[in-house]
């Protein structure tokens, strides 16, 4: 029986019909949909998980060097050194479309070219130490960036993932084998009806018959006595 | 023009300051969401990344992972001064699980 009430005519029957093939495409679609969002959803993963490890270990040094230095300046100075950066950078972003869904694209630039420029101090006061943090620090700052992207990218693919497994599967298990159903009922109703109909139609033939033999039967006594 | 935002303890982002990122010093987790809330509305050059560092986003990660549905700004932890707890980590593993259904890595 299904579920909700249909009411078996002819029109919901072929509107149901309609319904169904849609939704099969769409299932179909969204399928493929899903599955090429994993491929590219595990590319990213493995990025990430790359690039999440060289970021790890580059900010690690980094601080290391920052530690060491702190420790051979004193902080008034390593503040002063630090205060007035002179790099600085510029952020684009644009978004592109993975299977549609809007991912961020970063691009920097940074304004000095020159990689000496990252040392914003003169070196007679500051320690070696933390020209050696400030070295790995901007190192670490381009996959930095691409971290930000890929692990953002990632993010927004999981969300669209699920979303998409979840329309697929409520299509698959939901959707479509109720919309089955409710076909097999109406077509199922449908006939039973004609039959109905028919059956219907042979008693009224066989009572007209009966009624007419009856009659001719009636008819051809009253000739017999008239004759006879 | 976009921009960058470091969010950490005043002796981490102090070397972030010399790349030229936007450094916000704060000491606890619960400035650090104020913060975060904060940087994450500005409409007139807004802050399209965000770092945090790990060891303040661990109290407040229910406010780090409303971002995480919106294209932008997208907030990345960054290990601390005392070196990765992990947290980052479990960015990736809550993205795989989400997707994939379980972790697969």
């Amino acid at each position: 029986m299904p579920k909700n009430a249909v009411t078996p005519t002819r029109m919901v029957l072929n509107q149901l019909k309609g319904r169904l093939k849609t939704a099969t495409r769409g299932h179909k679609l969204l399928k493929d949909k899903r599955d090429e969002l994993m491929r590219q959803f595990m590319d990213v993963v493995r990025r990430n998980k790359e690039l999440r490890q060289r970021v790890e270990d580059g900010l690690t040094e980094a601080f290391g060097a920052l530690t060491v230095a702190s420790a051979v300046m004193s902080p008034e100075m390593l503040n002063q050194a630090l205060m007035y950066p002179r790099q600085s950078v510029e952020l684009n972003m644009a978004f592109k479309s993975v299977m549609s869904v809007s991912v961020p694209h970063y691009d920097f630039t940074t304004k000095n070219a020159d990689p000496g420029e990252i040392y914003p101090y003169g070196f007679t006061q500051t320690s070696g130490e933390l020209d050696l943090a400030m070295q790995s620090l901007s190192r670490v700052f381009g996959d930095m960036l691409e971290l930000a992207q890929v692990e953002k990218t990632m993010q927004l693919l999981a969300e669209e993932i699920e979303k998409t497994r979840r329309r697929v599967n409520a299509l698959e298990y939901v959707m479509i084998p109720e919309m089955e159903e409710n076909i097999k009922y109406i077509s199922m109703k449908l006939s039973e009806n004609e039959n109905a109909t028919k059956v219907r139609l042979m008693k009224v033939k066989d009572m007209v018959l009966k009624q007419a033999i009856e009659q001719r039967r009636a008819d051809s006594g009253r000739t017999t006595e008239a004759l006879g | 023009m976009y921009r960058i935002a470091v969010i950490g303890g005043a002796d981490s982002v102090i070397g972030f300051k010399a790349l030229g990122l936007d450094c916000f010093a704060v000491s606890d987790a619960q400035s650090a969401r104020r913060k975060l809330h904060e940087l994450a509305r500005i409409e007139e050059d807004p802050y399209v990344i965000i770092y945090l560092e790990e060891n303040l986003a661990e109290p407040i990660m229910d406010e780090v992972r409303k971002y995480s549905a919106q294209p932008s700004p997208a907030i990345i932890l960054i290990p601390g001064r005392d070196g990765p707890i992990g947290l980052g980590q479990s960015a990736l593993v809550s993205a795989v699980e989400k997707a994939v259904g379980s972790n697969i890595l």
